[in-house]
């Protein structure tokens, strides 16, 4: 009983660090469950374009934060001849770009590829608001500001639907006077910012401006769009200045925050920035595993992604073996066939991963058809059991050799791939089922070897699923989930499958008795 | 339906492959024990110290080179069997009854040169029929002699009695009869009978083919309802025995009963096989349950058995309750016509 006991503790505790360890590269690193999970990396350009005049220029452009559940793939500054530094400051990141001397039509790029993970995020500590400053407004201005205050006040409740209602107030299609003379339709987007981050602070309302992009396909020369952020004394809230809707957009790049200049260039003029943005599809997997190294993960460090390719790809094989077993172990425990050889059908599996299904029974069925003929003559000439299975060997490579040499003369190029299977498992099929044939008869020969064909082809279907594929060589970790179930089976002292069919004249005569 | 269900097959306490992996064979059968019994040799060393009849043995070979000395071996002999020490389930065995003129006869009638009994010896020696293919020796016996009892309830083999042991408690037992269809072996997926026996009695109780329920031998047409096993105290004490010599805890002991010599245990096997269940239209579960209740294993064989026969006597026989039937109605036909 405490043999049991510490087996089942111990089949718990794999279990668990299987499964820990397969959600915390889910959950923390992101690695997707599925193998067709994709993401949409953005690549946005931004360029800067401005006259010089020949004295030292300096540019200095706001970049966008690096918010956790964005990950920067890449960013580049590529502006020749020019100087770059990266500094930050009081939350924000601004890139500087200088150079001693310039003349004419310059030009700087600072391009960016990133794309939202979907790692649970902590919750981040918010930046604390300042308190709204008091705006300097003629008496007009003042009056008109302060009826229209009224009127909203007198419709919202707190601090968000306050702001709300403003906004669409300002936005109505038919303004009374007073909204005219606010508004000035003839002002930009940026006289609308302030003027609602005006109004917000006379009402005592912390509120900034937050410039960003709207993630597009295939659009240039495009520009940042203001949004109003408000902190309604617990958390931030985004507000579109158009329609007074809150929460961020989809697919909107923060890129500024505060009221400091997007692009300040010293030394040149007519200076303007705009963006272009391209959009392309990556598998999730790639991305993380790329961020996960350059993050130096221990978990991924020490992986098998660490390898060389090639060993990779040997891996993806090897890790695919314990699902194989685990199907013989479910086979013969839970369903009761029998097989030739306890593991013979995962290697026959495996031979049918690289021959595919149809091309590799139909080899194999031919292969051991063959031999089992020729060892049957063979039986005939009393050779001592070494020397028949080494000539059964000999057979063996004698068919394939055949087989690859007509099947390419017949132009059947799969056939090629017969060179997979294991030869030396392939003899020792046909000596064990030949004496099988000799002892048991041909009935069991066909038993075993149909049970065999069968989980073979059970595993091949398993192995060769992509998601099973994914997941084996992605989460190596599944196979102490494996073992865990393996361990599990391997108490099971219940009935086999089969057995309900060898006793069942018994269940049938005990049915008739009790009645 | 070709399926029962579960809760059918637990209610009749039958064990299944994986219980008996389990709970019977790594649960009482240290694995250093095992070649006490994988090898026929030594179990009839064992066997022969502990004052157990069994076959005679003629000669052994061990060697390829061996092979020519057959003929020097044989010749002193009319009827012989050669085995395999290391086989199971009864592969590899030849069998003759007769030798004349260089010809040996096998109990079919067939006759054969000694080339083949060579070519047969070579095989064995070479692993053909042992487990896992390793290198085996071979072992040359007296011939069995079928006891009368038996003589109509067998095709071409001599019919041998398994009886599996736990503890030293004989718990069941079957008589395996060879068929034409068992090609004259007595075992039974090839379609030999399996006769379920009484332990009490050592009446037959059941009997089935290839898993069907049969009242008659498919060869001879004899009946079983009036089949009992002869001396059968002594063989289940024999049997029991079997638990001292080997200290094996799940044991099937194969005995087969000699004309001259009485009960003669042929083989022992550390894994005995399932179908012995069928045989007696009863699970081994119960009893199972009831030697592993003891709290102490009697030291004395003949104690054992009486235990046994106590406790796993049949609740009542297949056979005997329908001829009963047949008779009651035969009774009631007759008073009718009358």
């Amino acid at each position: 009983m405490q043999a049991q006991a510490r087996l089942y503790s111990a089949v718990l505790l794999i279990f668990f660090i299987g499964i820990g360890l397969i959600l915390y590269k889910h959950l923390a690193l992101g690695f997707p469950l599925m193998p067709d999970d994709k993401k949409f990396v953005w690549t946005i350009e931004a360029k800067i374009d401005f006259q010089a005049q020949g004295d030292p220029v300096i540019i200095s452009l706001a970049l966008p934060p690096k918010e956790p559940n964005l990950t920067f793939m890449e960013e580049d500054f590529a502006s020749s001849d020019y100087g770059f530094s990266e500094l930050t400051s009081n939350n924000e990141r601004r890139g500087q770009w200088s150079k001693r001397t310039a003349k004419g039509a310059q030009t700087a790029y600072y391009r960016l590829s990133v794309y939202e993970n979907d790692k649970l995020v902590e919750d981040q500590p918010i930046d604390e608001p300042e308190p709204p400053k008091e705006p300097e407004l003629d008496e007009v201005f003042m009056t008109a500001s302060m009826t229209l205050l009224e009127q909203v006040r007198a419709r919202s409740a707190n601090a968000e639907i306050f702001t709300r209602e403003l906004i669409q107030t300002l936005n109505s299609k038919s303004p009374n006077q007073n909204q005219r003379l606010l508004r000035n339709d003839k002002a930009g987007e940026d006289y609308k910012t302030n003027l609602i981050l005006d109004l917000l602070a006379l009402e005592g309302i912390s509120a900034r401006v937050v410039r960003g992009l709207f993630l597009e396909d295939g659009r240039r020369r495009q520009s940042l769009t203001n949004f109003v952020e408000i902190h309604d004394g617990s958390q931030w809230i985004l507000f579109n200045q158009d329609t007074g809707k809150s929460g961020k957009p989809k697919n909107f790049l923060i890129w500024q925050r505060g009221g400091q200049s997007l692009l300040d260039v010293v030394g040149g003029k007519n200076s303007q920035v705009s963006f272009s943005i391209i959009k392309n599809t990556h598998s999730t997997r790639n991305l993380v595993v790329n961020s996960s190294q350059n993050k130096q993960a221990a978990i991924i460090d020490f992986s098998i992604y660490s390898l060389p390719i090639e060993q990779q790809n040997a891996f993806k094989m090897i890790l695919l073996l314990p699902i194989g077993a685990l199907v013989v172990v479910i086979m013969r425990i839970l369903v009761g066939i029998r097989t030739s050889g306890t593991f013979m059908p995962i290697l026959i599996a495996l031979a049918l991963i690289q021959t595919t299904l149809v091309t590799g029974i139909v080899i194999f069925l031919i292969v051991v058809g063959t031999g089992l003929m020729i060892r049957s003559y063979l039986s005939r000439l009393n050779l001592l059991l070494v020397a028949r299975i080494s000539a059964v060997i000999i057979v063996v490579i004698t068919i394939i050799a055949s087989i690859s040499i007509i099947s390419n003369k017949l132009g059947l190029s799969q056939a090629l791939t017969v060179t997979f299977f294991p030869m030396v498992i392939l003899a020792w099929t046909i000596e064990r089922m030949s004496v099988l044939w000799e002892e048991d008869g041909p009935r069991e020969v066909l038993i075993q070897g149909a049970g065999s064909l069968l989980t073979a082809i059970i595993a091949y279907l398993f192995m060769t699923n992509r998601t099973v594929e994914y997941l084996t060589f992605n989460f190596p970790e599944l196979m102490l989930v494996n073992l865990a179930l393996i361990l599990i089976l391997g108490q099971y002292t219940g009935y086999r499958l089969t057995e309900l069919y060898r006793f069942h004249t018994m269940g049938k005569r005990h049915a008739i008795d009790k009645h | 339906m070709l399926l029962t269900s579960i809760k059918r097959l637990k209610s009749m306490g039958i064990i299944g492959m994986n219980q008996r992996n389990f709970g019977l064979v790594s649960r009482y059968n240290p694995r250093h024990l095992y070649p006490l019994v994988d090898d026929k040799l030594k179990t009839k060393q064992l066997a022969q110290q502990a004052g157990i009849t069994v076959p005679k043995l003629l000669g052994t070979l061990h060697y390829q080179h061996d092979v020519k000395q057959l003929k020097n071996i044989l010749s002193p002999y009319q009827e012989f069997v050669i085995k395999p020490v290391k086989g199971s389930g009864g592969k590899g065995i030849l069998v003759i009854t007769e030798q004349a003129h260089n010809l040996y006869y096998k109990p079919s009638g067939d006759a054969v040169r000694l080339t083949h009994i060579e070519r047969h010896v070579s095989n064995i020696l070479s692993g053909l029929h042992s487990l896992g293919g390793k290198p085996d020796s071979v072992m040359i016996e007296s011939l069995i002699h079928i006891d009368p009892v038996f003589a109509n309830y067998s095709y071409e083999g001599v019919p041998d009695l398994r009886v599996i042991v736990l503890k030293g408690y004989p718990i069941m037992a079957m008589l395996r009869l060879a068929t034409h269809a068992s090609d004259g072996r007595a075992n039974l997926h090839q379609g030999a009978v399996g006769v379920g026996i009484d332990i009490d009695t050592g009446e037959a109780l059941h009997a089935v083919q290839y898993g069907d329920p049969v009242y008659h031998h498919p060869d001879t047409r004899k009946s079983f309802h009036d089949l009992t096993v002869p001396h059968w105290n002594k063989l289940l004490t024999l049997a029991a025995a079997c638990y001292e010599i080997t200290g094996l805890g799940y044991l099937g002991v194969d005995i087969v009963l000699d004309r001259d010599h009485g009960p003669m245990i042929i083989e022992l096997n550390a894994r005995p096989g399932l179908s012995i269940q069928v045989a007696n239209f009863a699970g081994l579960a119960p009893r199972v349950a009831a030697v592993e209740a003891l709290i102490q294993v009697d030291p004395d064989p003949r104690v054992r058995v009486e235990f046994s026969k106590k406790n796993f006597a049949a609740a009542r026989n297949l056979f005997r309750s329908r001829r009963k039937i047949s008779q009651s109605l035969q009774r009631s036909l007759s008073l009718t016509l009358s």
